[in-house]
């Protein structure tokens, strides 16, 4: 059996300007802004689509946020026209190897109120840009508006597909050059047998995905992640377009299909795969509502733990609350079996931190990593232009009834529960 | 800074002066002076407050209401309470001092009490209490101590974990950077734990409140039964503007009369779930309709008068165990037997 082999060919951007053509030369990406709208607005829903740039440090808001895309292109492959974003935007295909376009320091991020409240903002500079992760990349906007009476769900899938073909239309850019760097992602099972001659732990890695339906979504080669039973991904396939967030929720601890690209958490277990322990597999699992499917979702987790004989697994989450018992119990049936287990999570502690800080509790969560208080706020400053729409900062989920403060829940990507940031809690 | 003592440090007198209000006086008093030898001209007390420990403590409400005035009035960048030492109800209006200053002004408070002091079990969160000996001969040790984290307060520095910056535990959770993203500390840490080697959680469990169910309902076609949501139904306009999430506050509202909750005249405020089918038809989040019926088939007795609603969202257990425990008595007290806890 042959690795599965993904070649990520970088190319790095630097800056992201509005120009006459949309190319890349010297890190500096210019975007064609017609021709990007152009593109965007073959989707009859969206009525009107304006293109905007921002770069770290501008005195730029962007509010409210939906999604953040890196912008990538699949170059080789399977599949025929070759998919980036299969049952998204492309046909059903393997992904996970061959090689793949990457704009690196590049984002697409999507602005457009939906619901209101559960989108988020992003700050270029000042107070609140240290938190996201998006005030450090070259993000090219798209401001959509839907045509009349576009109901959510509609107005959702609009400008989720939206974001996806301006990705794949940027990434276009760097198919005349030679990429700066070529990271290659090589995985295959090792058997088991470490540099000197021991046995490495089996480490699995479970994947929760939000899945609670009325627009928190996710999507898994286009499949409806609440409609799934637990299964297996391979790392290189789970960070190559297999997953697309589909969600208005609480925008710091949601995983935009940014961070699903970049999952840290696959990128760390890959490194050290092979030397300080063999990386299994990528279980995928929901978090669904009712009782019913977390109890079976937990349970063919520990199933497929069992089966694949690992010996720890590390849990991500998406959202909270709900969240927290999908959480609780798969950490549980694993531990019940044998199996060690390492959650990630942030916290809702209140703005004080005094509070308890998750809605679900169990002892054998012995081994907990915390991605920060959700709750405590952050200052905001009068920012010189604002990409979107300044009223809806207000009434965002994490607003505090004060024009100069607001929780972290607001901020896109604050306390993301992959572990993609050093934001963190401790006892004060 | 300004800075609290009781009448005993305030230098008016002993046990027959602790019925004295609260007041204020420019400049130091007392164990200020040490204080002020330790800030030197990086600092400086502008006014000490002062009230005596029984007036405080059977007048505790209107006590803390009259400091925080005071001390708001010479606008301080850092407030010292004490130190109290083991001085029970000194350690108490420390505690209360701290309490008010921190939630109306905003402003940080330094003290200093023993462990056991009531007065740091009950107000840990809201200053950083220096630990001290159980007497005033613990005075010299206490001082700088308190005043070195007081500059690093003023200077708007962050404070560090309790054991590094010499405070005892305040029981708040606070956010920093780490040096290394939480992917890899997960990772770093699911090694350490496979191989049986000590880690740290950064995320203790709590104790988890397990409520047991109540007992049925003997007939339930004589019980009065109520109605509560978190799923934030509130009348059209949301008058007692709950928030979307991280709710500090619940509502209580009418339905005398009520059979049917309609989409003009009711609302979501929830900023959790798509809002559509709850605004469609608000009865889908709290069943008036649903209750009225089984009310008129006589399944139960009667519906209660009013309903209970907050958010659900990103709300804190605290607030939602306060909410809970003020929402119960109240019920109680009005001889509700059954509750239907409608949630989202």
């Amino acid at each position: 059996m042959k690795a599965l082999q993904l070649e990520m060919a970088l190319f790095r951007v630097e800056k992201v300007v509005a120009g006459s053509e949309t190319k890349l030369r010297d890190g500096v990406l210019s975007v064609d802004q017609d021709e990007l709208a152009d593109k965007v607005r073959t989707d009859e829903r969206l009525r009107a689509v304006e293109v905007r740039v921002a770069n770290p440090g501008d005195s730029v808001r962007i509010v409210p946020v939906k999604d953040v895309i890196e912008p990538r292109l699949r170059v080789s492959g399977e599949g025929y026209p070759l998919p980036t974003f299969p049952g998204m935007i492309d046909k059903a295909a393997q992904v996970g190897y061959g090689r793949t376009l990457v704009l690196r320091g590049a984002a697409v991020v999507t602005a457009g109120a939906i619901l209101g409240f559960q989108e988020g903002f992003i700050d270029m500079r000042g107070p609140a840009a240290q938190y996201s992760p998006f005030s450090q990349t070259h993000n090219v906007v798209l401001v959509c508006e839907p045509v009349p009476d576009l109901p959510p769900h509609q107005h959702e899938e609009a400008m989720r597909l939206a974001g996806l073909r301006a990705a794949t239309y940027l990434a276009q850019a760097a198919l005349p050059l030679a990429p700066d760097e070529v990271e290659t992602i090589s995985w295959l099972p090792t058997q088991g047998g470490a540099p000197n001659g021991g046995r490495l732990p089996r480490v699995g890695y479970l994947y929760m995905l939000q899945s609670q339906g009325l627009l928190h979504d996710t999507y898994l080669y286009g499949a409806d992640a609440k409609h799934i039973l637990p299964t297996l991904l391979s790392p290189t396939e789970a960070i190559d377009g297999a997953l697309v967030s589909g969600n208005c929720v609480s925008a710091c601890d949601k995983n935009t299909t940014y961070h699903h690209q970049n999952n840290p958490v696959i990128m760390e277990l890959c490194q050290r795969h092979g030397r300080d322990l063999e990386f299994v597999a990528v279980l995928i699992t929901n978090e669904n509502v009712t009782l019913e499917d977390k109890r079976l979702s937990s349970s063919r987790v520990a199933t497929l733990g069992g089966m694949l004989g690992l010996d720890g697994v590390i849990i991500s989450k998406e959202g909270f609350g709900n969240p927290d018992t999908d959480l609780m119990m798969n950490c549980s049936k694993l531990e019940e079996i044998g199996i060690k287990t390492v959650l990630i999570t942030d916290e809702y502690a209140g703005s004080d931190g005094a509070s308890q800080s998750l809605a679900d509790a169990h002892p054998a969560a012995d081994a907990v990593i915390s991605t920060g208080n959700a709750n405590q706020e952050v200052e905001l400053v009068e920012l010189d232009v604002v990409i979107g729409d300044p009223d809806r900062l207000p009434a965002l989920a994490g607003a505090t009834g004060t024009d100069n403060r607001i929780e972290l829940q607001a901020v896109t990507g604050a306390t993301n529960e992959l572990g993609f940031s050093n934001l963190t809690a401790r006892w004060q | 800074m300004v800075h609290y003592l009781n009448q005993f440090f305030a230098q008016i007198g002993g046990e027959d002066k602790a019925d004295l209000p609260p007041s204020a006086r420019e400049g130091v008093i007392g164990p200020g002076q040490a204080f002020a030898k330790e800030f030197g001209d990086q600092a400086e007390i502008v006014t000490t407050v002062y009230c005596g420990d029984s007036y405080f403590a059977e007048h505790i409400a209107k006590a803390q209401e009259k400091c925080v005035k005071l001390i708001a009035a010479a606008q301080p960048d850092v407030v010292l309470v004490g130190p109290a030492f083991n001085a029970g109800r000194y350690g108490m209006a420390c505690g209360a001092v701290a309490q008010g200053v921190a939630q109306r002004l905003s402003i940080p408070v330094v003290g200093g009490l023993f462990p056991e002091n009531p007065g740091y079990e009950m107000y840990r969160q809201y200053a950083f209490f220096v630990e001290t000996k159980g007497s005033a001969v613990g005075m010299r040790e206490a001082v700088p101590r308190m005043a070195r984290l007081a500059l690093k307060l003023a200077r708007g520095e962050e404070i560090g974990p309790p054991a590094e910056e010499g405070y005892l535990p305040r029981g708040c959770r606070k956010n920093f950077f780490a040096p290394e993203s939480g992917a890899k500390r997960a990772v770093a840490m699911l090694l350490r734990k496979m191989a049986g080697l000590p880690f740290t959680t950064e995320y203790p469990m709590p104790e988890f409140d397990r409520v047991p169910p109540a007992k049925n309902l003997p007939d339930a076609g004589q019980a009065l039964v109520a109605l509560v949501t978190s799923g934030g139904i509130v009348p059209k306009g949301n008058p007692d503007r709950i928030p979307a999430s991280s709710a500090g506050r619940y509502a209580s509202y009418s339905l005398a009369g009520v059979t049917d909750l309609s989409p003009d005249q009711y609302q979501t405020v929830h900023g959790g779930y798509d809002p559509t089918y709850a605004n469609a038809d608000p009865d889908r989040v709290l069943p008036v309709d649903a209750a009225r019926a089984l009310e008129k088939e006589g399944r139960i007795g009667s519906l209660y008068e009013r309903y209970f609603v907050t958010v659900g969202n990103g709300t804190s257990v605290a607030n939602a165990a306060r909410f809970a425990g003020e929402i119960a008595q109240a019920l109680k007290n009005d001889g509700v037997q059954a509750v239907i806890l409608t949630s989202t």
